[in-house]
């Protein structure tokens, strides 16, 4: 009797529906980045690289049995007796975990591991910086020195000694027969040399603002911080160096660190010019709009002091005069996410008022559902820009 | 794997063979491969080799694959029912896990050659499924890859349900009855068709007095092959689809009938085979491992490997030595314990293999139970009946664990739409699924779907138009 052996090495179909399994994920993932932009466990991931998410639309339907309302049999190891609880709902137990494949309709509740970078990737594919081109052709240059090359004549303090040891060796091999060190000829001699290397870098700065006045809870921070987190994200894919300044407000504006612009407690009311001012200071000190592209964006719930509107609108407009591009959110009750302030609330009055519009981008969120939309907004394609 | 250890492998699969063959064993010729594990993943996701491409079948080889690489289990060997059979081991596997293997498949082939429920399987179905998958690639060419896996995506949902009962036909009485009025059911339309054929109304006529027929004439359990030949949408090419796909189906439900007994028999054979081999001390202790590893209890869940060895063990063993009743009552003779279970392994499939020799004593040694969920969060062990195990056992592999629907009416409301209905004995379905594979129905029947079924005591229509759910 014969043992059969073939080249297999050709045989690809298994990786290959393996990869088309792979798109459909990827598909079924694009089609849900609504929820999955605002998931926990990616704003909160903290430097993980994958995390997990379901994905229902990847099962197989089937008409099935509702696995929970049936009854089963099992085996147990001996002496196993009634009244016995074997397990709990949810940790694992219940369908799936039956005997082999095919046994059983099994639950396939999609898990995916993805990398958070490949999400980013599907996010970012329909986004772009607006007024990008402008800034980066007067991108900064900065002068770097780089050590390329390595030559037989240099100065003493550029000599390379790992080099010139292996030189020194390499001639002993062949003049004694042995790898060995012997005595330093000046042709074993090596020096680095360096280049001095221009390279353009193309600046970014976001001056993410927040209000964290009495009325900013939980949930609005929340959306805040899951907006930040891919805005930051995504500019880091588009410019060299991206700063992030974080400054806070109720009525008056602070400069404070990322920790403590997220957990900051609030109290107080809301003056909003007082965070546009502050902004504005910091660009003239630090930020030369020569050399940066500068991308403020302010959340709040909208519920300015109502003398300080005029205020409010002139700073934003002279805002807007530095910046690329200027965003507003405002962020609704999540309970009452019907309910939506017409009139007396900042975003309407800066489509009301605000001179440049142009560069001016407002959003209201009620939901985390709304945060991929509110992304889109800022950095959606807009035709053709001026 | 050298030359040299090609040689002590054939040496060995020949001295196996005969001792086989010595025992009674009768299975076809097989071609033995030795495949590097991603093919023997790929095979075995893909039940059969070189068959059609699709996104489900790379999922399944995705996950055998991690398994494997993370090595949490291991695919030995797969066995492909077709004359002469193939047997593809593992590349890797040592001289004495192949022993084993081998013998194991030999097995294996024994029982696809003999158990009638096999007497009907296609057993050139390698070359058919090979030809399917050319046929779909065509397909995919002409009308496009997506539009073919949208297709198959929805056919694959109801895959499961053709008629099992592969010697219950009602064959060509059925199919003549249909040939005579070849026209379509009775439509809202018809009287203005009938404008056109006069001739045809006198018969149309006589049908309505004898009562209104009924389409089918008898519901239907056949799902694929329903909607294969009678929806009202499909083209020539998604017929074919489907065609092919109950094709394979047909091929595979002995295997699911058989699963426990299968598994049994080969594991049974095993052990003996390799019992009566020559085998060193170390040997034998490699191989007592993974015949351990193979045949033990798996917590939670049923081993068939290990329930249907230890049947096949119990009944040898009750046919050796009667008990005075059993020789007084059936006239049972001793020592004919062997050539009951080759009658067994002939004539039963797992339902009646479950009914009529799970014992009480087994019941008791295997411990089996029944277990549910209580009060929606743990799962307790709620019956020990031997009896009530058993009905358990039967009732869950009833339509291998699927539940049954059948086509109640081909026409509803007079509008060719279609009308499914559950044939519920107690156990409720999982609504969301139900609800998302009569989309998938929808998309094959093109017409409105509707199934009936019982949820809470009370009879619920789920019914879909493209669009909407609604239920009442």
């Amino acid at each position: 009797m014969l043992v059969h052996r073939h080249d297999w090495s050709l045989q690809r179909k298994g990786y290959l529906d393996q990869e088309r399994h792979k798109e459909r994920v990827r598909e079924a993932i694009r089609k849900n980045l609504g929820s999955i932009v605002a998931n926990e466990s990616i704003i909160l991931s903290d430097g993980k690289k994958t995390i997990r998410i379901p994905i229902r639309s990847l099962e197989e339907y089937k008409f099935r049995y509702d696995y929970r309302k049936k009854k089963h049999v099992g085996q147990g190891a001996g002496g196993s007796r009634v009244g016995e609880v074997i397990g709990r709902e949810g940790e694992g137990m219940g369908p799936g975990r039956g005997p082999g494949a095919g046994d059983q309709p099994g639950v396939d509740y999609y898990e995916a591991e993805v990398e958070i970078d490949e999400i980013a990737k599907l996010i970012f594919e329909d986004l772009e910086l607006p007024y990008l081109e402008e800034k980066s052709k007067q991108a900064v240059h900065s002068r770097q020195l780089r050590f390329g090359e390595v030559r037989k004549t240099g100065i003493l303090p550029h000599l390379d000694k790992r080099r010139t040891l292996l030189e020194n060796m390499k001639r002993m091999a062949k003049e004694t027969g042995r790898a060995q060190i012997g005595p330093l000829r000046k042709e074993d001699l090596r020096f680095k040399s360096w280049d001095e290397e221009v390279r353009y870098e193309s600046n970014a700065v976001v001056i993410a603002m927040m209000d964290v006045s009495g009325s900013m809870g939980e949930f609005k921070k929340y959306i805040a911080r899951s907006f930040y987190f891919w805005m930051v994200r995504f500019l880091r894919t588009k410019y060299d160096n991206v700063k992030v300044v974080f400054i806070t407000h109720h009525t008056e504006a602070k400069e404070v660190t990322e920790e403590q612009f997220f957990t900051q407690g609030e109290s107080g009311g809301t003056v909003v010019s007082s965070a546009y001012r502050l902004a504005l200071e910091i660009i003239r000190q630090r930020f030369d709009p020569k050399d940066w592209n500068i991308y403020p964006f302010h959340f709040s719930d909208g519920d300015n002091y109502y003398s300080d509107n005029d205020e409010a609108v002139r700073l934003a407009d002279e805002l807007i005069a530095t910046c690329n591009l200027f965003g507003y959110g405002e962020i609704g009750e999540e309970e009452y996410a019907g309910y939506r302030r017409t009139s007396g609330a900042l975003l309407s009055i800066f489509n009301e008022r605000l001179k440049n519009k142009d560069r001016f981008v407002g959003v209201r969120i009620d939901r985390k559902e709304d945060v991929y939309p509110a992304l889109k907004a800022f950095f959606g394609r807009r035709g053709e820009h001026v | 794997m050298s030359d040299a250890e090609i040689k002590i492998l054939e040496k060995a699969i020949e001295e196996i063979w005969e001792k086989a063959c010595e025992l009674g064993l009768d299975p076809f010729p097989i071609h033995f491969e030795i495949v590097p594990a991603t093919v023997i993943y790929e095979i075995g996701s893909y039940a059969l080799p070189g068959r059609y491409s699709h996104w489900s079948f790379g999922k399944a080889y995705h996950k055998m694959k991690l398994m494997y690489d993370l090595g949490l289990s291991k695919l030995y060997e797969v066995v492909i029912n077709t004359n002469p059979a193939y047997a593809f081991l593992l590349e890797g596997n040592s001289l004495i896990q192949n022993k084993m293997i081998i013998a194991h498949v030999i097995a294996h082939v024994d029982f696809f050659k003999n158990n009638v429920y096999f007497s009907k399987t296609n057993r050139r179905m390698v070359d058919e499924a090979v030809t399917h998958a050319e046929r779909i690639r065509e397909y995919e060419f002409k009308y496009g890859r997506k539009t073919v896996e949208e297709f198959l995506d929805a056919v694959l949902s109801i895959q499961e349900h053709i008629n099992p009962d592969l010697f219950i036909r009602e064959d060509h009485a059925e199919e003549t009855e249909r040939q005579k009025p070849s026209a379509p059911p009775p439509g809202k339309y018809d009287d203005l068709f009938a404008l056109d054929a006069p001739k045809r109304e006198a018969p149309a006529k006589a049908e309505e007095e004898t009562g209104p027929r009924r389409f089918p004439p008898k519901p239907e359990k056949d799902l694929v092959g329903f909607i294969m030949k009678h929806s009202p949408v499909l083209e020539p090419w998604q017929r074919d689809i489907m065609a092919m796909i109950h094709e394979e189906m047909e091929y595979f439900v002995p295997q699911l009938q058989t699963k426990i007994m299968n598994e049994g028999w080969a594991s049974y054979w095993h052990t003996r085979i390799l019992r009566e081999l020559d085998l060193t001390d170390e040997e034998f202790v490699e191989f007592a491992t993974l015949h351990a590893n193979v045949v033990s209890p798996r917590k939670g869940s049923l081993n068939p490997y290990y329930v249907g060895f230890k049947i096949f063990e119990d009944i040898e063993r009750r046919w050796d030595n009667p008990t005075p009743e059993e020789i007084e009552m059936f006239g049972r003779q001793p020592g004919r314990g062997r050539e009951k279970i080759f009658e067994v392994r002939q004539l039963e499939n797992d339902i009646s293999f479950i009914r009529n020799y799970l014992t009480p004593q087994l019941v008791e040694e295997l411990d089996l139970y029944i277990f549910e969920l209580r009060d929606e969060e743990e799962w307790v062990i709620t019956d020990k009946t031997w009896e009530r195990v058993r009905d358990q056992m039967v009732a869950d592999m009833t339509n291998f664990g699927f539940p049954v629907i059948e086509v109640l009416d081909g026409d509803y409301n007079g509008n060719r739409e279609l009308y499914l209905r559950h044939r519920y004995e107690g156990i409720e379905l999982d609504l969301e699924y139900a609800k998302k594979t009569l989309e998938y129905v929808y998309k094959l029947w093109g017409r409105d779907v509707h199934l009936e079924t019982v949820v809470d005591g009370e009879t619920l229509v789920l019914h879909y138009d493209g669009e909407d759910h609604w239920e009442d």
